[in-house]
């Protein structure tokens, strides 16, 4: 599978990056590489053999369904960027 | 000997008999830190809160109420959330972060009367093999033997570099892929992978999930079977932490391995392996069956296919992980041109905060999961996958208790060399320790020899799920067989 330029340039949109356009050809490149590499995989036999979700067999442990915190808004807000009485301040998302 | 040098055992011990305070071994790594700096391995030091913890220790101490870790001085790994102290996970996008929180593996060991001496430095992520993408620069190998400047190693460089060069008693790492295991084979160092689940995962800066665990950077396997009991169990915070009891893994150190069974798997001897592994693992084979193992040769026939598994499901898990680094909640967010909306917001961020190889695994993480792929990459690779885990089980189902295979394909590398690589060379770097964590299985690196140019050789044993205890002690029979005793010269 080779990466275009087109294609490059909607994994890093969709992947919420800006790439200059003339990063776009070596970026195509060093995807499809790593891309290549991967096509190895196709060579095994995976019929019937179901995706491996979690390590260990086990459950997961289920909790109360309560509020176990709260009233800490000023430590949440302690590390953005921009925070303003009382939120996360961002630009505006709708005109 | 400085006390910078000591083992965890050996400095436990000193401080129950009284022959030296925790403030005073505190101070000794304190000072060698400060000598170290030429290594770039800590990246934000602590030294008010190391006093405060060893003065606190030291009371514990004439108390009577000592765990082993008590006292202890510790490097932290920068990607462990530590409260008011900066986890940057060696990334720019997390500039300034000071967690309002601490992860539950630096609570239990300050529980234990641990002491923090700083954070260290690491892959941008975990995400590399010679700590070289990370934003506070190269860490430096102590171990040198021409003009050329070695790594470590990585991801956990900084911690292999700090045991190594006694700049601290024991470290955190964290290992994805290999990133405890091979920087401790590189620096000559002992460092063990638990079983996916004996450690809780909570405030660790997440790469990817279904595989990162922490574990122990150790001067001995005895220090890392200490350590590694101070920083398991259950926690109810992580709902992948297992909800077993943690043995005592410093007991299981008998020193006996007569008849136990070790596997030798065939698929590690690969093609084009340097003569000097081939060498060190044989010596290791016969080291395991003087102690009276019996050495049987096993298939695990999916290993080829470990990496390439591997470099889908990691990068995919890591796109999703690191969504949340958007520059809205925490870290760096970019500066904004008039008339920029939050999409330029998340894109700008993204490009200044990441570094080029996060990037690049952002991105393939994000074309494997989308739409028209995610069968063809994705799902094939979680299949694969199984069939890696289902080599390894059948192999303990017949019997085997351990398996022994070579830790890294070379020793360490020079800092640069592997610049115009293609990414793909350097993955490779992970390809005797990336089974293990696919398979959620413990490993465990132990120094074994030195090549010809002087640089210290690892062996790997890879242990049954949840049985740390017979793995540290097979690989304490290791250790005490090839008595590895070489330190890097200082130079820095």
């Amino acid at each position: 599978m080779s990466i275009d330029i087109a294609t490059a340039r909607k994994v890093a949109k969709l992947a919420r990056i800006s790439v200059p356009e003339a990063d776009l050809p070596a970026l195509a490149s060093k995807l499809t590489g790593i891309l290549g590499f991967m096509e190895q995989l196709n060579e095994v036999d995976v019929t019937g053999i179901e995706p491996m979700t979690s390590v260990t067999p086990m459950r997961l442990k289920r909790r109360a369904d309560v509020v176990t915190d709260g009233n800490i808004q000023a430590q949440i807000l302690k590390n953005a960027p921009d925070a303003r009485e009382g939120f996360f301040a961002v630009p505006k998302v709708v005109e | 000997m400085s006390a910078n040098t000591w083992t965890i055992a050996a400095a436990r011990d000193a401080l129950r008999k009284g022959d030296i305070s925790a403030v005073d071994l505190t101070m000794s790594c304190l000072t060698a830190i400060d000598a170290g700096d030429g290594l770039n391995a800590f990246v934000h030091k602590t030294p008010d809160i190391a006093l405060d913890q060893a003065r606190a220790a030291d009371l514990r101490i004439k108390s009577g109420d000592a765990p082993a870790m008590c006292g202890i001085p510790l490097g932290i790994k920068d990607l462990f959330c530590t409260k008011g102290v900066p986890s940057q996970a060696a990334s720019r996008i997390l500039t300034g972060f000071k967690p309002e929180y601490e992860s539950t593996v630096t609570s239990k060991l300050f529980d234990a009367g641990a002491v923090m001496l700083g954070k260290l430095n690491m892959d941008e992520f975990a995400m590399g093999s010679s700590n070289e993408t990370s934003c506070y620069g190269n860490v430096i190998n102590p171990w040198k033997v021409d003009g050329r400047d070695l790594t470590p190693g990585g991801s956990s460089g900084g911690s292999a570099a700090a045991v190594a060069g006694d700049l601290c008693l024991g470290a955190t790492g964290t290992d994805t892929g290999g990133s405890i295991r091979q920087p401790a084979a590189f620096t000559g160092i002992t460092g063990i992978k638990p079983t996916y689940g004996r450690v809780s995962r909570w405030g660790v800066v997440a790469f990817a999930s279904s595989l990162d665990q922490a574990g122990p950077m150790t001067k001995s396997v005895r220090d890392a079977a200490i350590f590694l009991t101070a920083m398991s169990g259950h926690d109810p915070k992580d709902s992948t932490s297992a909800d077993l009891a943690v043995p005592d893994f410093e007991a299981a150190l008998s020193g006996d391995i007569r008849g136990k069974k070790i596997g030798i798997p065939k698929e590690y001897r690969m093609d084009g392996m340097p003569a000097e592994i081939e060498t060190l693992w044989s010596d290791g084979i016969a080291m395991m069956r003087d102690a009276g193992a019996e050495i049987v040769d096993i298939s695990l026939p999916h290993t080829k296919y470990a990496l390439p598994a591997y470099y889908v499901i990691a990068p995919a898990e890591a796109s999703s992980n690191l969504a949340r680094y958007d520059g809205v909640r925490f870290g760096h967010r970019a500066t904004l041109d008039a008339g920029d909306g939050i999409t330029e917001m998340y894109e700008k961020t993204r490009a200044e905060g990441f570094g080029p190889e996060v990037q690049r695994r952002i991105m393939v993480g994000t074309y494997v999961l989308s739409a028209g792929f995610y069968d063809a990459y994705y799902n094939r690779a979680r299949r694969v996958r199984a069939l890696i885990k289902r080599d390894f089980d059948l192999a303990f189902a017949d019997g085997i208790d351990a398996i022994l295979t070579p830790a890294t394909p070379s020793s360490a590398f020079g800092l640069g060399e592997m610049a115009n690589a293609d990414p793909v060379q350097m993955y490779l770097n992970d390809v005797f320790t990336v089974t293990v964590n696919l398979a959620g299985l413990p490993g465990i690196s132990v120094p074994v020899g030195l090549d010809s140019k002087g640089l210290p050789l690892g062996l790997q044993l890879i242990g049954r799920p949840w049985e740390e205890g017979d793995l540290l002690n097979a690989a304490y029979v290791l250790e005490r067989a090839a008595g590895f005793v070489a330190k890097p010269v200082k130079w820095w």
